[in-house]
């Protein structure tokens, strides 16, 4: 059922890719998208290609870099990997979206009179 | 920020390497397919499922291509780039409609153009000196008057320059460089040169600085002090072949030796500020004990104090000059100084004339946006069925009126680049016409300012005519375009009522244009028939130069000699000399009726010419009662004086001035003669007062050789001038000047703008025909089916003509008539141009409304004799 996964909020997939990146090492489009994938448990609704615009945004803000090489099991694929810049975004987003979301977790657990 | 720059020039690059990273993509996303499709086999999927599932989790291949292209490029400019390709399409597709409408941009542009840089140069940019913001011109009496009259003593000028305190500095050139001949020597036949004399100041106020050498020294500038010359660059180019060397060379100037000290740059043209239509060769410094017992010679140039503003100037300078009177008895009149601008000096007459010209070349810019428009619409209403279908695939409105006015951008860029060839050759042209006396024009040329001027009404242009089809489109019921009727008759009829504003609008645009240059040339006409007092025609001067050694008893024998030796040349019919011409220069001399008392400030200095027995016959002046000079009016004999009607009105009202006694400079001298006013100082305006003396009488400023024949002059030079080298072997090599010349450039300013403003016209006139045609023969080709029943039903040839005509009549008619209440309140406002013309002038306005309406049928009658010719068999079959 689609409509209950989660939709993607903007600019987090982007966080997703730089994070995917780091903790991986240099990974291919197809990769990355399984990765976010599976880590998500399958609750994000990701049409894997739209992937791909996140990553050449990424890579024309210079925070990830590019170069096409062989995969595992010996095909042609484009490997990506995170710049030094890109983990110094990484690190400054990832600050933002823990803030946000204690923020969010504190709002949502306020105790009120909800059912009056 | 860094990084966001660097996204902004990585898409810039993308979109430029647009199909290599398409390609790229192709392959990213094969890899990421066959990555998936192995990894679902190895699940234990069907090859065929494996692949089906792979697809489904990518999602759409060619949604990620184009969000892929979106984000890593530039997606406006990739709509503006196939609008571009399509806009250029379709323009190919339609040539001839292409080619009318982008020749009628370049016409309309290449004049908006051109006259924006006459503009920019005369009234907008300023002169091309430091800070020329502070320079202001000083006029004594007002501004009125000739030459002595404006100009002012070398102790006025002394004495103000050091009492001022408003100005930093103020500096005076020689205004009467017309009577100071130079000869070049040492180059075979003395050349003649013209040099003008400058206060030792006057390029350190203007802010010239020489390009080689350096200014005067301030010994240079004084009496005894070594003569010294700045050249002018074009003669340093043309005389000396641009040689650095010249610098402290000396060249020989009437023989004596001139030490050349520098050479001004290129830019500083004094001709073009000073005195338009002048080429100046070379500076010499005005040596000021010289010229102080000369009377009225220097102009005078100020450079204002910086925050000094011109009012505190004028406040000063009314003050200080009584003052200085009060300390100088012996000054002969009471100085003032109208203080302007220096640029208003220069181009304050020219600021109405040239805003007139500015507001034409509007009004044209107006009439071919609505011809542009019109045409426009027709296509559009051609394109109906091509716009529906687009729009039935899926392009919204806002994308099909991007792509109507990305074509009308595409054809005004096509008009301005052509528009700015043509107004580059026009403004190389105008900079090159030596001949119009208008100041500046020299450096007219399409610069940066005009560049963006012709950007800005390109633009403007292409969103004026575009916007009217543009807002069809996108408001008009698309779907019925489909249908295949395209003749839904409401719709028609709005069209056509649109269509009609537009050419009526134009009509009335040229109407305008057309009475307001009907105007200006019917001025013009009224110019060129002033009575002038003299024969222009058939009469040409030569300069002479001749040595009396300052001897009255001597010049006359030589001019005498002159004089009768040139008589005897075959073709010559009249000869005499005289040392002013009218239209040329001017002086002014002390005259007065003796024994009358005047009041105070009532006598100004009288224009004098000196002159020969037989001038005023070779001049073809009319002598109305008395005599002429004859070689019997000696030095030693009783003084005579001949005067103007002007003269003998303001001096002897009411009686008859011959045989009385006036005064000339503290003289009596006897009127001999009245002649006929003459136009001495401008064609327009009237004759001032005048005297004529004769040469044995008093000293010439120079000698003009006015003769009267029907030979060609070029035919009659060589013999002139052997005749006078023969008697004075330094005669400059100097040539006949027609006396219609110096009409021509006296009236050349006039000439010059009713050329502009009539070829403007009739621009017009044309697009507005061109418009009136369009109009016509379009809805004589929508109603063709409806002609044919007509005809069908009885209606013939010579009917369907009629009525055809009649609509365009109504049109142009209802043009006129707008267009003439336009004129009436637009002729008001040039009234100040015109010269004996009303500005309700029936004979134009009348002329104008036949020509318009004659031109109106002509343009209509083609159209309906095509109609006339429908055969109602295939008009209907047709249908």
């Amino acid at each position: 059922m689609p409509n209950s996964k989660l939709d993607l909020l903007q600019g987090t997939l982007d966080v997703m890719v730089l994070r995917t990146l780091t903790a991986m090492g240099p990974l291919h489009g197809y990769g990355i998208a399984r990765r976010i994938e599976q880590v998500s448990g399958d609750e994000v609704l990701l049409n894997q290609g739209t992937i791909y615009a996140s990553l050449v945004r990424l890579q024309q803000r210079g925070w990830i870099s590019a170069e096409w090489g062989t995969s595992e099991n010996n095909r042609k694929a484009k490997f990506y990997s995170i710049t030094k810049r890109g983990r110094k975004q990484l690190s400054q987003d990832t600050a933002y979206w823990q803030r946000l979301s204690s923020v969010m977790g504190r709002v949502l657990a306020m105790q009120g009179d909800e059912k009056q | 920020m860094i990084d966001g720059i660097r996204r902004a020039l990585n898409r810039l690059r993308s979109f430029f390497q647009k199909t290599s990273l398409d390609h790229e993509f192709g392959a990213e996303m094969a890899s990421h397919l066959e990555l998936a499709i192995e990894e679902n086999l190895r699940r234990g999927l069907s090859q065929e499922e494996a692949r089906r599932q792979a697809l489904v989790r990518f999602g759409g291949t060619e949604q990620a291509r184009e969000q892929h292209r979106e984000t890593r490029g530039l997606p406006a400019a990739d709509i503006l780039m196939q609008d571009l390709r399509y806009a250029l399409r379709t323009l190919r597709r339609d040539r001839a409609f292409s080619i009318v409408a982008i020749l009628i941009l370049a016409l309309g542009i290449a004049a908006n153009t051109a006259v924006f840089s006459v503009v920019n140069t005369v009234l907008l940019r300023p002169l091309p000196f430091r800070s020329p913001e502070r320079l202001t011109w000083l006029a004594a009496n007002e501004g009125e008057g000739g030459l002595s009259a404006v100009t002012y003593t070398v102790d006025a000028f002394e004495e103000f320059q050091r009492h001022n305190k408003s100005f930093q500095d103020v500096t005076s050139y020689q205004t009467f460089f017309n009577s100071i001949d130079y000869k070049l020597m040492g180059h075979g036949e003395p050349l003649p040169v013209f040099g003008i004399q400058v206060a030792g100041n006057f390029f350190q106020t203007l802010g010239v600085q020489p390009v080689l050498g350096r200014l005067f020294s301030h010994e240079e500038c004084q009496k005894g002090g070594r003569p010294a010359a700045l050249l002018s660059y074009p003669f340093w180019q043309r005389q000396f072949a641009a040689s650095p060397s010249i610098i402290g060379q000396t060249i020989s100037l009437n023989h004596q030796a001139v030490t050349i000290v520098g050479v001004l740059p290129k830019t500083f043209d004094f001709g073009s500020v000073f005195s338009p239509g002048l080429n100046v060769d070379f500076f010499v410094p005005a040596v000021m004990d010289f010229w102080r017992t000369w009377g009225n010679t220097l102009a005078l140039v100020g450079r204002l104090k910086p925050g000094v503003t011109i009012a505190q100037a004028q406040a000063e300078s009314n003050i200080l000059f009584p003052q200085l009177r009060a300390a100088h008895p012996n000054w002969w009149e009471d100085y003032t100084a109208t203080i302007t601008s220096l640029k208003d000096h220069v181009s304050g007459k020219l600021r109405r004339s040239l805003i007139v010209l500015w507001c034409a070349v509007g009004l044209i810019l107006l009439i071919v946006c609505v011809n542009l428009s019109n045409l426009l619409l027709a296509r559009t209403a051609a394109r109906s069925k091509e716009f529906a279908m687009r729009c039935a695939l899926g392009a919204g409105r806002g994308r099909l009126f991007r792509q109507l006015l990305t074509e009308s951008l595409v054809l005004s860029s096509g008009g301005a680049i052509l528009g700015l060839g043509l107004a580059f050759a026009v403004t190389t042209y105008l900079a090159h016409q030596g001949s119009v006396a208008l100041p500046l024009l020299s450096s007219v040329r399409v610069d940066g300012a005009a560049l963006l001027w012709t950007l800005i009404i390109a633009v403007t242009a292409a969103v004026l005519f575009g916007i009217a089809p543009g807002l069809r489109i996108s408001a008009g019921n698309l779907q019925d375009g489909l249908k295949d009727m395209g003749q839904g008759m409401s719709a028609g009829r709005k069209h056509e009522r649109l269509r009609a504003v537009l050419v009526i609008s134009e009509v009335a645009l040229a109407c305008v244009l057309l009475i307001g240059a009907g105007l200006l040339l019917r001025s013009f006409l009224h110019v060129l028939d002033v009575d002038l007092g003299f024969q222009p025609t058939r009469a040409a001067a030569l300069k002479i130069d001749y040595d009396d050694g300052g001897n009255a008893a001597r010049r006359g024998a030589i001019l005498q000699e002159i004089l009768r030796r040139v008589s005897t040349l075959p073709g010559i019919e009249a000869a005499g000399i005289g040392d002013m011409l009218p239209l040329d220069r001017n002086r002014s001399w002390g005259f007065q009726a003796k024994g009358r008392v005047y009041l105070p400030g009532e006598l100004q200095g009288m224009l004098v010419y000196v002159v020969t027995p037989g001038y005023l016959r070779a001049m073809g002046m009319h002598l109305r009662e008395g005599r002429d000079f004859t070689w019997h009016d000696t030095p030693g004999g009783r003084r005579v004086v001949i005067i103007n009607q002007a003269a003998a009105r303001f001096h002897w009202p009411g009686k008859d001035p011959l045989g009385r006694l006036a005064v000339v400079s503290g003289r009596d001298a006897q009127v001999i003669g009245i002649i006929t006013n003459v136009r001495e100082s401008s064609v327009e305006e009237a004759s001032n007062p005048e005297m004529y003396l004769p040469v044995t009488q008093a000293s010439p400023e120079g000698a003009e050789l006015v003769v009267r024949t029907r030979l060609s002059l070029p035919a009659l030079q060589a013999g002139v001038m052997q005749t006078l080298r023969a008697m004075n072997p330094g005669q400059p090599a100097t040539e006949f000047r027609p006396l219609q010349q110096i009409v021509d450039h006296a009236i050349s300013p006039r000439r010059f703008f009713v050329l502009l403003v009539t070829s403007f016209a009739m621009l017009g006139l044309i697009l507005a025909s061109l418009g009136i045609y369009g109009v016509i023969s379009y809805s004589v080709t929508r109603r063709t089916q409806e002609i044919g029943i007509r005809m069908a039903l009885g209606a013939n040839a010579p009917q369907v003509q009629l009525s055809v005509l009649a609509r365009t009549m109504a049109l142009a008619l209802i043009g006129i008539a707008f267009g003439a209440v336009a004129s009436l309140v637009a002729a008001r406002w040039i009234a100040s141009l015109l010269f004996g013309t009303s500005p309700a002038d029936p004979v134009t306005f009348a002329g104008i409304v036949l020509l318009l309406g004659a031109v109106a049928i002509i343009a209509g009658y083609l159209p309906a004799r095509r109609a006339s010719r429908i055969d109602p068999m295939i008009a209907l079959r047709n249908s």
